[in-house]
């Protein structure tokens, strides 16, 4: 006789009317593929933890996003921001579509430069910028978003030297209804520092003045806080071309759209009540549009979205290494995924879906990581089906700044692999291995052997 | 070890215990390792039984046969050997 599925016995006291603090079921179908797909075969392949990206999501979300501006405002673009997920497969793709590079740090710079990217089409934040950055992005003609008054100061001391007028914008913090307000970057608006900063610009021939620049916050779930924002820009614009005859080149809107996580704390799934990019189009360009610039001479839009493009585009796969009983009875699970590589479990409760069939019993669970570490918790609470060990998961939604806010801690960082529009797999990140981070360390003669 | 006499387990994997009021959900395998106690066949029996029924492994269901008693207990579901 052929043998049944296995499921582990499970029992659990119906509380009726009780109100479950580990939420609704929201997946009754595994996850058995990805873009066609097998979970399986990745992990054969490959091996657990493994991140899995979607470049036709990715495509198809930069394409919608597109489509949402330019249907509704005449001259649009989008540039990648690059510490959202800056691996060079992912920044291509992007740059394929058309975007722009937005960083913030000398390394990024150079990474968009190494990608391809022309210098005039890379966007410089930040409030790091040193005076070996900035000689580069001047000479480029990178068009560099000022942060602070030293760092104005240091273009108008460099700039002359290189015989280039440094192309810039200042970055602009201001109060959008949205708290706590994100003023540590760049110049308030309410309190005349903007304006302090923009009036040195223009007196000097060090710089030219290219455009306005603005980034609210992240994950932002408020469209209207952008309709303030570019309102807000639109008039600093208005005020510079009275002022001085001067005409701004863009508007730069920054990032922060919402994407379908669903942040800590949160009752229903981001898919059900967060903002489309279409709703944050609409509250933009609206904006614009209903501002003092005339209809014919409207600046180009510049976004620099980051999360609301690629969390969905990422999977990371992971296998049960274990259950555990815990002491007040609860049910633990530990996977091979940590916190080390899923850095956004602290925000979300990340959706995790089994990867192979299971029945429709389920039972509360926390679902640890393999960290010897308290802190190491994927899941505080989910309710999943009867997993066993070896059964393979699929977390949902990790595409945006855990592949590069992981850390080397305990294990070693695992592959990365990109499934093209055709279904086949590329590796696009290897796996971490002790030789390898070897390499960046040295001991010193006297420590070199021991006795024990 | 044995399920105790009152407790009534219905076909659909409905637990209901009249001393308390409570109310429990099992899975299929669950349910069939409740009836085995009821009848007061012994754990390694019953391990046995699953072993040869089910696709796994004996330290699996080992374990999660423990895990499984270890849970009635706490439910009192379960009456200890020369108790009541
Ligand atoms: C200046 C700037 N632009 C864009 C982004 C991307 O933001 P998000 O991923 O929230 O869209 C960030 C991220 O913090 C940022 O600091």
């Amino acid at each position: 006789m052929e043998k049944q599925r296995y499921e582990r016995p499970m029992i659990k006291k119906l509380e009726s009317n009780m109100p479950n603090k580990f939420g609704m079921r929201t997946e009754y179908r595994p996850m058995t593929h990805i873009d066609n797909v097998a979970v399986k075969d990745l992990i054969d392949e490959y091996g657990s933890p493994l991140f899995v990206i979607s470049e036709k999501t990715i495509r198809n979300n930069i394409r919608s996003a597109r489509k949402a501006f330019e249907t509704r405002y005449p001259k649009v673009q989008f540039a990648w921001s690059y510490k959202t997920n800056y691996l060079d497969a992912v920044c291509r793709t992007f740059h394929q579509e058309g975007s722009w590079a937005e960083v913030v740090s000398g390394f990024e710079y150079d990474k968009a430069l190494h990608n391809g990217v022309d210098g005039s089409k890379i966007i410089f934040n930040g409030p790091d910028k040193t005076e070996e950055d900035l000689n580069k992005a001047i000479k480029n003609n990178s068009l560099i978003h000022i942060d602070h008054l030293d760092e104005l100061y240091a273009i108008s001391e460099i700039a002359p030297g290189l015989n280039k007028k440094a192309q810039v914008a200042i970055r602009v913090n201001m109060d959008t209804g949205i708290y706590p307000m994100w003023d540590r970057f760049g110049f308030n608006y309410e309190n005349g520092q903007a304006w302090d900063a923009l009036n040195k610009i223009m007196r000097t021939d060090a710089m030219e003045l290219v455009g306005l620049h603005t980034h609210i916050g992240t994950f932002m779930l408020s469209p209207n806080a952008y309709a303030v924002a570019a309102g807000k820009l639109a008039d600093l614009a208005i005020g510079i071309k009275d002022k001085y005859g001067h005409e701004i080149k863009y508007i730069d809107m920054g990032g922060g759209f919402a994407s379908k996580n669903k942040l800590k704390g949160t009752y229903l799934p981001g898919t059900d009540i967060n903002p489309s990019v279409n709703d944050f189009a609409e509250a933009i360009t609206g904006a614009l549009i209903n501002s003092n610039f005339k209809p014919d001479n409207l600046p180009l839009l510049i976004l620099e979205t980051g999360r609301a493009l690629i969390d969905d585009a990422a999977n990371l796969l992971g296998t049960v290494i274990s259950n555990k009983r815990l002491s007040d009875g609860r049910r633990s699970t530990i996977l091979d995924v940590g916190v080390n590589i899923l850095f956004t479990s602290f925000w979300y409760d990340h959706k995790i879906t089994p990867a192979q069939p299971f029945t429709q019993y389920a039972e509360d669970t926390v679902l640890y990581g393999p960290l010897c570490m308290n802190i190491d918790v994927i899941r505080e609470n989910i309710s999943l089906p009867l997993l066993n060990k070896g059964d393979h998961v699929v977390i949902q939604h990790v595409g945006a700044y855990n592949m590069t806010q992981w850390m080397q801690f305990i294990t070693l960082r695992p592959r990365i692999v990109m499934i093209d529009p055709e279904n086949n797999v590329h590796v696009i990140r290897e796996r971490e291995t002790l030789d390898r981070l070897l390499e960046f360390e040295k001991v010193p003669d006297h420590l070199k052997t021991f006795d024990l | 070890m044995k399920i105790k006499n009152n407790i009534a387990v219905s076909d659909s994997g409905f637990v209901f215990n009249p001393a308390t009021g409570e109310s429990f959900s099992a899975n299929p395998i669950g349910m069939e390792i409740m009836e085995l106690l009821k009848k007061g066949t012994p754990t390694q029996e019953i391990s046995n039984t699953i072993l040869e029924k089910y696709e796994t492994d004996a330290p699996t269901i080992d374990k999660d046969l423990h895990d499984f008693i270890q849970i009635l207990k706490q439910y009192t579901l379960i009456e200890e050997h020369g108790k009541a």
